[in-house]
């Protein structure tokens, strides 16, 4: 019996020896041999078709401005796909309560997503606490729940506006992962480029090293910055090829909430 | 109700087929302050008695809003109750998320009875010891259910729990073959009616009773003070015109008749109070 056993150990031994030889052998002879190329080195050609994306975007712009006493959004109406347009009807705008809406251009399905979701919270807040949301609170609620999906985000680029606390206008500016401020107005989407430079022309003072620092709100009138709205939409559609169609512009104040809708060319 | 040694546990059967814990649980339903539901062709109200135990306390809520489209009043232990309504929220808008749609609400209330079954049958649970009155619209129509602790639900015409809802029941058997043409103010006179039944000595003002109403083209709402006094104060107008209604609608009887039959099971019928079978059997 301990024969056996003694036998079945040194085959144990013998068999691991050979399994350590062969090991070191292998690796002989890799190191002899040139190292394997991964095929989406640089170096090994040219390069292959890329893979599926879960993104698209579906292009837009979106800019709203605060007042004393009103908040003006807007976001164009065109859903575009690559250089094709899907729909010429399409709203960015949701409104979220009472003094809250919610203007967001890029990925449409991530926007929906996203609306539902804030929807969902918005209702759950109102059973809880017997009233809407203010805006302030919906901007921060909007930033933590971007910032959920930070390691996959919503391909959203957002604007909130509304009525802060004390009945101002009040705009909130986005970036896809809910880092987010409180500014006087904003712009986001395919035509932030050009539009940004027209609004701070108007809207900011000559250099921002004038004293006294400027209010948040603008001095302009609800229907100045409404007019205002239009021509930089109209502007901005003229060289940027996914706004157009036409413009849809929210008002919030007092009175409650109004939309109106403008034209805008459809090439 | 006598304690004997078959009580102590709900997943214990007496050898008479009950399950006692699950009969005192509708026991505490039966000992809370009253609630009362109607219905007619389009809208449904709830009503509830509000009983402060001292002039310091403010009114405890008895009616929830669980959607645009659904509320409850309650009756019995009304922590339970909030528990309960804070899941038939969750429930609602989850199904509105998943299906862009209002949950109908008899889907919700098989959904509530299935979370009250589950405390019938784990020893380490108790039933829940409130009873619900969920009122709703969906594409049939306007609703009205009852939540029992032991699992169960029916669905009323009309109906009214907790204390002293016998007195509102007597009221809402004389009347209820009127409900489905009543208008709205018409219905809710009705509930303020019955209420008065179940406060009987005491006067009714605002501040003791509650009242809800929701409708096919009308969102559910919770009056407040101001509106639930105008009503209240145009009841002592309508006592003065009103003779006996009964007789002045004899056509309704027969479709009220048809109406009666398949509710029969749960329409204005007077569940056992202690005696007899279970009433989880009905």
């Amino acid at each position: 019996m301990h024969e056996n056993i003694a036998n079945i150990e040194n085959s144990k031994r013998a068999k691991k020896k050979e399994h350590a030889n062969q090991s070191r052998e292998n690796r002989n002879m890799a190191m002899m041999m040139p190292p394997r190329l991964n095929p989406t080195d640089s170096a090994s050609g040219p390069k292959q078709h890329q893979t599926w994306s879960p993104y698209d975007n579906n292009g837009g712009t979106c800019v709203a401005i605060a007042g004393a006493d009103y908040c003006v959004i807007a976001a164009d109406t065109r859903m575009s796909t690559g250089f094709s347009i899907l729909t010429r009807d399409h709203s960015k705008i949701f409104v979220i309560s009472e003094t809250c809406a919610l203007a967001s251009s890029g990925f449409q399905a991530d926007i929906s997503a996203l609306q539902k979701n804030l929807d969902a919270r918005h209702q759950t807040y109102q059973h809880q606490h017997g009233k809407q949301m203010s805006c302030p609170a919906m901007a921060q609620l909007l930033s933590n729940t971007l910032y959920y999906k930070r390691f996959f985000p919503y391909y959203a680029f957002n604007v909130l506006g509304g009525l802060d606390d004390q009945g101002k206008g009040c705009v909130y500016s986005y970036d896809a992962v809910g880092s987010y401020e409180r500014v006087g107005y904003a712009a986001q989407g395919s035509g932030m480029q050009l539009i940004m430079p027209v609004l701070d022309n108007q809207l900011k003072s000559a250099s921002p090293l004038v004293l006294p620092k400027r209010e948040t709100a603008t001095p302009l009138t609800e229907a100045e910055a409404v007019d205002l709205v239009k021509d930089t939409f109209a502007s901005a559609a003229e060289r940027d090829i996914y706004t157009g169609d036409g413009v849809e512009i929210v008002t919030i104040n007092a009175r409650g909430i109004q939309k109106q809708y403008m034209e805008l060319k459809k090439d | 109700m006598f304690r004997n040694q078959y009580d102590t546990d709900v997943t214990t059967w007496s050898p008479a087929g009950r399950l006692h814990q699950v009969e005192y649980a509708m026991e505490a339903v039966k000992q809370g302050s009253a609630a009362i539901g109607l219905r007619s062709k389009t809208h449904v109200v709830l009503a509830t008695v509000n009983k402060a135990s001292s002039e310091l306390l403010s009114h405890q809520k008895k009616l929830f809003k669980i959607d645009n489209h659904i509320g409850i009043a309650m009756a019995g232990l009304t922590a339970d109750g909030r528990v309960l309504s804070r899941y038939m929220r969750s429930e609602c808008i989850n199904h509105n998320f998943i299906y862009e749609s209002p949950l109908p609400v008899g889907r919700l209330v098989v959904k509530v009875a299935d979370k009250a079954q589950v405390c019938t049958q784990r020893s380490w649970k108790r039933p829940y010891g409130v009873g619900l009155l969920v009122a709703g619209t969906d594409e049939t129509g306007p609703h009205l259910y009852q939540n029992c602790p032991s699992g169960n639900y029916f669905e009323y015409q009309a109906f009214a729990i907790g204390s002293r809802s016998q007195a509102a029941k007597t009221y809402l058997e004389r009347k209820y073959e009127t409900f489905m043409e009543c208008t709205k103010e018409q219905l809710i006179r009705h509930a303020l009616f019955a209420v008065k039944e179940s406060l009987q000595e005491e006067e009714l003002t605002s501040s003791n009773c509650g009242l809800a109403i929701v409708g096919i083209d009308d969102k559910f709402e919770i009056l407040d003070q101001k509106k639930l006094q105008a009503y209240i104060d145009s009841l002592e107008d309508a006592t003065k015109e009103e003779p006996a209604p009964a007789d002045e609608e004899p056509a309704h009887v027969e479709e009220a008749a048809a109406l009666l039959t398949r509710e029969s099971s749960g329409g204005v019928e007077i569940p056992a109070d202690g005696d007899g079978p279970a009433p989880m059997e009905t």
